[in-house]
């Protein structure tokens, strides 16, 4: 295995031996600085072992932000060597590779780690809760995101990255046909981080079921929350489709089966089946709380009650619903007859209904609103052209009988990427923005701020909007290079030029952070955006015990409640102070990570040693947990007093 | 977290190993028949949404405390919505994959 990795990296081209050196000097350089500075013991107290729903929704925040860099590096890669017909900027296994890692990595390691920092810094808040239901599994969750995200991302330096495209349809994906460890990285690197993915769905479920403070009925929670539950209610409920699509596909390749090899009565189609009805639902996942994040910065920043609440819940449940009768969209032209396509095109396009609606209650709360335009708004107004767009070619992608020309055409490129960035990742922006200060105590910059928005923003449309007109102009996904004959050039110029434009905003954004720790506007108020829902009641950055007194709720955005009635006089209900249990921390989750990742590794390369050793890793930190006798902490009513004071300035 | 200090009574969990056992030899049936069984593919799938179903039973009542009544009624939304999801997915996968016998 190591001469095979060590031959890997002599015959790699330049870029990635380079790549490989920066990150032996990256580590170098961390390892060295965290000695000089001592803060080993630092890391390891406060951050490894922390079950802390708050640091471990930075920890997922941090490693979604270093992904989308490293997915974006990856679009810019592809973008330019399309700028011109017949370039060879790169050779057609590094692109193959390059756009396999950018949209694996781009769901599964930018928006899924991105979305569950959300759950993470603003659930257990919002709900008026101490923590979420099970701390310790929500370590174990982040720490299998991590090591999956790591087992995929080294792939390029250990042996190749995967390259039979985000999807890895076989027989592409084949042993026969992509041979080599790439493919096994992929399924190993993202079943690992899917089994943390479905405990975290589990785990939100509960926080939210169980957890809620007394009074806050569900017709009474926020709609962030709202959103999150829908979100998990589909986490639980599709990724065990993908687990068992990649799991086939992974004993295929390691163990010699056939479930999805012709010739030996497998069917390949069947993978295509299973992995679209995870596939589909998974866009939901992504979606949903970012439709959350708008509903509480459209009500907060136009100073409203959100126009029709109850309508805005019964369309999250109809998405989360319906989604689950989309899939075969994705695959129209495999042909499976006009009764399957016609039920799955109309259900498709009647998922735009509650997404409709979900807009057309935005445009109505923000209707004589008072608007502010802070960040988090700007995202929030960037999203609604964008999205409306993307819906509408969307529709277009679910009439059957026209998918068969737009079907893997740059179209259909720009229509996910409009959707997936213009509903995502702006949501996301915008959560960001918003959720800031409360976390870390600090707001970030405006106007650099709004210079990432707007070259991120403008950049958007000049990168994808051309491509419709590739597709219809015939360029399909995943080619290369193309000829000067084929007209496609100025087009492609034009996109690459987009691309660069977004990449400039994304610089912004990481100036806007590194500027905004030093000179960052504090929030000593706690409550930055005059803000209508429990977290907003907290001192930020949150002290660690969330809540010195659960609060006692009766009505929708709470907080707003409670600062118009202390505006009459009237103080708020508050349970009396007690002790508050808290869960210990615990390296466990750490642990059980890394033994994950040695038997991923193990597995990637066909050596049972390694991996045998990897899994006796996980059982025994499995027992370990099991016969563990710790029922963690209290944190007394005098240091909660004291605490209180010092955060509260009193 | 409610039983702090007060540790629960510890008996040895039969209905765990019973569910787990159970699951167990479920898969390894369906796997038999795949594999040994002459049987046509109508009926092998049949037979397979059977042991799926048991498969199921032991799911709930060993291990997801379905046979516990205490809870308000989103419980059995959610064990409802979950029956949907699985009825969607087993029963579109078979529609879909039926097309064109000629791929087999």
């Amino acid at each position: 295995m190591l001469k095979s990795l060590i031959s890997y990296l002599q015959n790699a081209n330049l870029m990635i031996q380079i790549s490989a050196v920066a990150i032996i000097l990256t580590l170098v350089g961390i390892v060295f600085a965290l000695t000089y500075f001592k803060k080993w013991g630092w890391l390891w107290r406060e951050w490894i072992t922390t079950v802390d729903h708050k640091k471990i929704g930075i920890m997922y925040l941090v490693c979604a932000l270093l992904m989308f860099f490293r997915g974006g590096v990856d679009a810019l890669l592809m973008r330019t060597q399309l700028a011109f017909p017949n370039l060879h900027f790169l050779n057609a296994q590094h692109y193959d590779e390059i756009f396999t890692t950018h949209g694996t990595i781009m769901i599964l390691f930018m928006a899924m780690p991105f979305i569950f920092a959300m759950f993470n810094l603003v659930v257990p808040l919002q709900i008026g809760a101490r923590d979420v239901a099970f701390p310790f599994l929500n370590a174990v969750s982040f720490w299998l995101f991590f090591f999956g995200a790591m087992l995929f991302n080294l792939s390029f330096v250990l042996g190749g990255s995967p390259d039979a495209g985000w999807v890895g349809y076989p027989p592409l994906s084949e042993l026969p046909y992509s041979p080599g460890p790439g493919v096994n990285y992929y399924v190993l690197g993202i079943q690992i981080s899917g089994i943390g993915s479905i405990a975290t769905g589990i785990n939100f479920i509960v926080t939210i079921l169980k957890m809620r403070a007394p009074g806050m009925t569900l017709m009474r929670m926020p709609l962030f929350t709202w959103s999150v539950l829908a979100s998990c209610i589909v986490i639980i409920f599709a990724f065990p489709a993908l687990t068992v699509a990649l799991a086939l596909l992974g004993m295929d390749r390691i163990f010699g089966t056939h479930f999805f090899t012709m010739l030996h009565g497998g069917n390949p189609m069947m993978y295509i089946n299973l992995f679209w009805v995870w596939g589909h639902p998974e866009v939901y996942i992504v979606i949903l709380p970012a439709y959350g994040i708008f509903s509480e910065v459209v009500s907060t920043f136009c100073r409203k009650y959100i126009f029709g609440y109850k309508s805005m819940v019964v369309s999250l449940m109809m998405i989360s619903i319906i989604s689950y009768f989309v899939w075969v969209h994705h695959f129209f032209t495999m042909g499976a007859g006009p009764g399957v396509n016609s039920f799955f095109a109309v259900a498709s396009m009647a998922v735009g209904i509650p997404t409709g609606v979900k807009v057309f209650n935005w445009l109505f709360t923000m209707f004589r609103g008072r608007i502010r335009i802070t960040l988090p708004m700007l995202w929030t107004l960037a999203f609604i052209p964008c999205f409306a767009v993307g819906g509408a070619t969307g529709i277009m992608l679910a009439v059957a009988p026209a998918d068969y020309q737009f079907h893997n055409s740059y179209f259909l490129i720009a229509h996910f990427h409009q959707v997936l960035i213009g509903g995502v990742v702006y949501g996301l922006l915008a959560g960001m923005y918003f959720w800031w200060p409360k976390i870390l105590g600090f707001k970030l910059n405006e106007t650099l701020g709004k210079w990432a928005f707007w070259f991120f923003n403008l950049g958007f449309y000049v990168c994808f909007m051309p491509q419709y007109a590739l597709g219809f102009m015939g360029m399909t996904r995943r080619v290369y290079t193309y000829p000067a004959e084929s007209g496609w050039g100025t087009l492609n110029f034009v996109s690459t030029i987009g691309a660069f434009m977004m990449g400039i905003g994304f610089l912004f954004i990481v100036a806007q952070i590194l500027y905004s720790i030093r000179h960052g506007e504090r929030d000593t108020t706690g409550d930055p955006w005059d803000g209508r829902t429990l977290e907003w009641s907290l001192p930020s950055p949150v002290p660690h015990y969330n809540f010195a007194q659960i609060p006692v709720v009766d009505d929708m955005d709470a907080w707003w409640k409670m600062k118009q009635q202390q505006k009459e006089g009237i103080q708020p209900q508050k349970e009396p102070l007690k002790p508050i249990h808290m869960p210990s921390p615990s390296s466990l989750p750490f642990f059980m990570g890394l033994a994950f990742f040695i038997c991923g590794f193990g597995l990637v390369f066909n050596q049972f040693t390694i991996a045998t050793i990897g899994l006796i890793g996980v059982v025994i930190c499995m027992l370990w947990r099991s016969l563990e006798k710790d029922t963690g902490y209290y944190i007394s009513v005098e240091e909660i007093k004291k605490n209180e004071a010092a955060v509260r300035g009193l | 977290m409610k039983n702090i200090g007060q540790p629960a009574k510890r008996t040895f969990p039969w209905s765990h190993v019973t569910g787990y056992v159970g699951s167990i030899v479920l898969t390894v049936l369906a796997l038999l028949f795949t594999v040994k069984a002459p049987f046509s593919q109508g009926s092998l799938i049949t037979i397979l949404l059977g042991f799926a179903i048991l498969q199921i039973l032991i799911q709930l009542i060993f291990f997801m405390h379905i046979t516990e009544k205490n809870g308000p009624a989103y419980h059995s939304i959610a064990i409802a919505l979950g029956f949907l999801f699985t009825f969607a997915v087993v029963a579109g996968s078979i529609w879909v994959m039926t097309f064109g016998s000629q791929v087999q």
